[in-house]
């Protein structure tokens, strides 16, 4: 047999490989997605509404901008807490690396905040602050701010030791140090930690704007519950998701440009 | 740099682990003396564990004697840390290449340090990487090179910096007899050439013999047992006579 008649099978291997595993992407929700349509035949609108009425909503949301600003708004304080929460993490889990007594004091406390429900956060940010932003802010930084300080101080103190004796022998100074060995040796956690605080992050802000604020999706779905409008709901709560897995999908398109010096294994997990 | 003193200096320097006083103090390095002058290419040889390594990481810097003095060019190489950026370079027993970067990004690493413009770093490293043999692997990943591939890659970044000092920490021992005898005589060729003062650590007679223009072989913990001259008219007989008397002193 020749290399070219030995290609087209495995050629045709991949197509069906591929076709497969976006089906298995798509099956689950088109299960999921004809399940409801079928229930909408069956139920009120209240209850269950069509999947047209659901998405034509969704467009009036995204033409809208009296409306769609709101799910800027609620885009904007996800990141603005979560960069928050990130370089004040990442500031402590320098001095947590850095220092024993530091790692020795802020580790319980962090600890102490990661028990602490996001509604009784929800509940002091009204208590103690009287503008809308200072508060969600503060609930999205303090909801989030462990596990970005645990999972920077993780990777710091896993980075290679030889790796960094080495860099070391060439007597780096800090800003070298930092640019040349630490950061790109923690970058895949810290796009690790971004993506699981992402996921709580956008669950925390509907909290937090269901309660404490005039705007966004959570104060938009609260409109949505005071009617009983479960399409509006619904289209609204796919604003927050649609954003997340955009959100997750960039994050991967870093991860897989700024990590292309990884060796990839024939034999996967 | 002055030629009456020795380039690297070590007086009756010992070095111990755990806490003194306590009896759990392990001493990997005894009231050692050693100089080094400029451009000898010093092997230690000794067997595992006799404190080679903890030498090699005081007169880099890397580590602080617990008594005595190190200097290197009249310098305290751990206090005095970054006044020898670009004048001491060190080939690790492993190749320590950053995985994130290409061979020549890792070659270009200590150039970086020496604030070099980006121009002429990438042609240093060029240079470097052709004269180690790798043309055409400048843009490889360290996890796409072979193990003797990966070597020459620290070779050439030790080497780029034009450092006066190399000190390799068995760097061949990793890789296979042919290999490594390759990149041996290279290594030598290129510390001769460019002047080099290197100190070279290996628990191989073979490979001190072959490197080295004096041999040292240390007893445990670390001190001189037998200091050893070589020149280029030392015979073969001599050195079957020298590698005795290592092999006496290590069996004992």
């Amino acid at each position: 047999m020749t290399d070219a008649t030995e290609q087209r099978p495995d050629r045709a291997n991949l197509g069906a490989a591929f076709g497969r595993r976006a089906m298995s992407y798509v099956l689950p929700f088109a299960v999921v997605a004809g399940l409801w349509q079928v229930a909408s035949l069956f139920f009120p609108p209240f209850l269950f509404p069509s999947l047209i009425a659901v998405f034509k909503r969704c467009f009036e949301i995204l033409v809208n901008w009296g409306q769609f600003s709101d799910v800027l708004a609620t885009i904007g304080r996800i990141m603005a807490g979560l960069a928050g929460a990130f370089l004040t993490g990442a500031a402590f889990a320098v001095m947590m690396a850095r220092s024993r007594a530091v790692n020795e004091f802020l580790s319980p406390i962090l600890t102490l905040f990661q028990g602490i429900p996001a509604l009784s956060w929800v509940v002091f940010a009204i208590i103690w602050f009287h503008g809308i932003e200072p508060r969600i802010f503060f609930i999205m930084v303090m909801t989030t701010l462990p596990a970005f300080t645990f999972q920077v101080l993780s990777a710091l103190q896993g980075m290679s030791r030889d790796l960094m004796e080495m860099v070391m022998s060439f007597r780096p100074t800090r800003a070298k140090l930092f640019r040349t060995m630490i950061i790109p040796a923690i970058l895949p956690d810290i796009l690790t930690a971004w993506k699981v605080n992402l996921g709580n992050a956008s669950r925390v802000v509907v909290v937090a704007e269901l309660v404490g604020a005039t705007g966004g999706v959570g104060y938009e779905l609260l409109q949505q519950q005071q009617v009983f409008d479960m399409a509006g709901a619904l289209a609204w709560t796919l604003q927050l998701v649609f954003f997340v897995l955009i959100a997750q999908a960039i994050l991967t398109f870093i991860e897989n440009v700024a990590f292309r010096y990884r060796a990839v294994s024939e034999r996967s997990l | 740099m002055t030629t009456a003193m020795p380039l690297i200096n070590l007086t009756q320097v010992s070095k111990s682990f755990g806490k003194v006083g306590a009896g759990s103090a392990y001493v990997a390095v005894d009231r050692l003396d050693l100089q080094v002058n400029q451009g000898q290419m010093l092997a230690l040889l000794g067997k595992t564990g006799c404190g080679k390594s903890t030498i090699f990481n005081m007169i880099a810097g890397l580590t602080e004697p617990t008594s005595g003095t190190v200097t290197v060019d009249g310098r305290n190489p751990f206090r005095e840390f970054d006044s020898f950026r670009g004048k001491m370079a060190i080939v690790f027993q492993n190749d320590r290449l950053l995985p994130w970067r290409t061979a020549i990004g890792n070659v270009e690493l200590g150039l970086e340090m020496l604030d070099i413009p980006q121009q002429q770093r990438r042609a240093t490293a060029t240079r470097w990487l052709h004269t180690l043999g790798l043309r055409g692997h400048e843009n490889d990943y360290p996890h796409a090179l072979s193990g003797g591939m990966r070597q020459r890659v620290s070779i050439a970044r030790a080497f780029a910096t034009d450092a006066n000092i190399l000190l390799c920490d068995e760097p061949f021992s990793a890789l296979d007899e042919m290999t490594g005898r390759t990149l041996r005589a290279e290594f030598v060729k290129l510390v001769k050439e460019n002047g080099k003062t290197a100190v070279f650590i290996t628990h191989s007679i073979n490979e001190a013999l072959e490197i080295g223009d004096r041999i040292v072989v240390l007893k445990r913990p670390a001190n001189i047992a037998v200091d050893l001259p070589l020149t280029a008219m030392t015979t073969a007989a001599e050195k079957e006579s020298i590698r005795s008397e290592i092999q006496g002193v290590l069996a004992a």
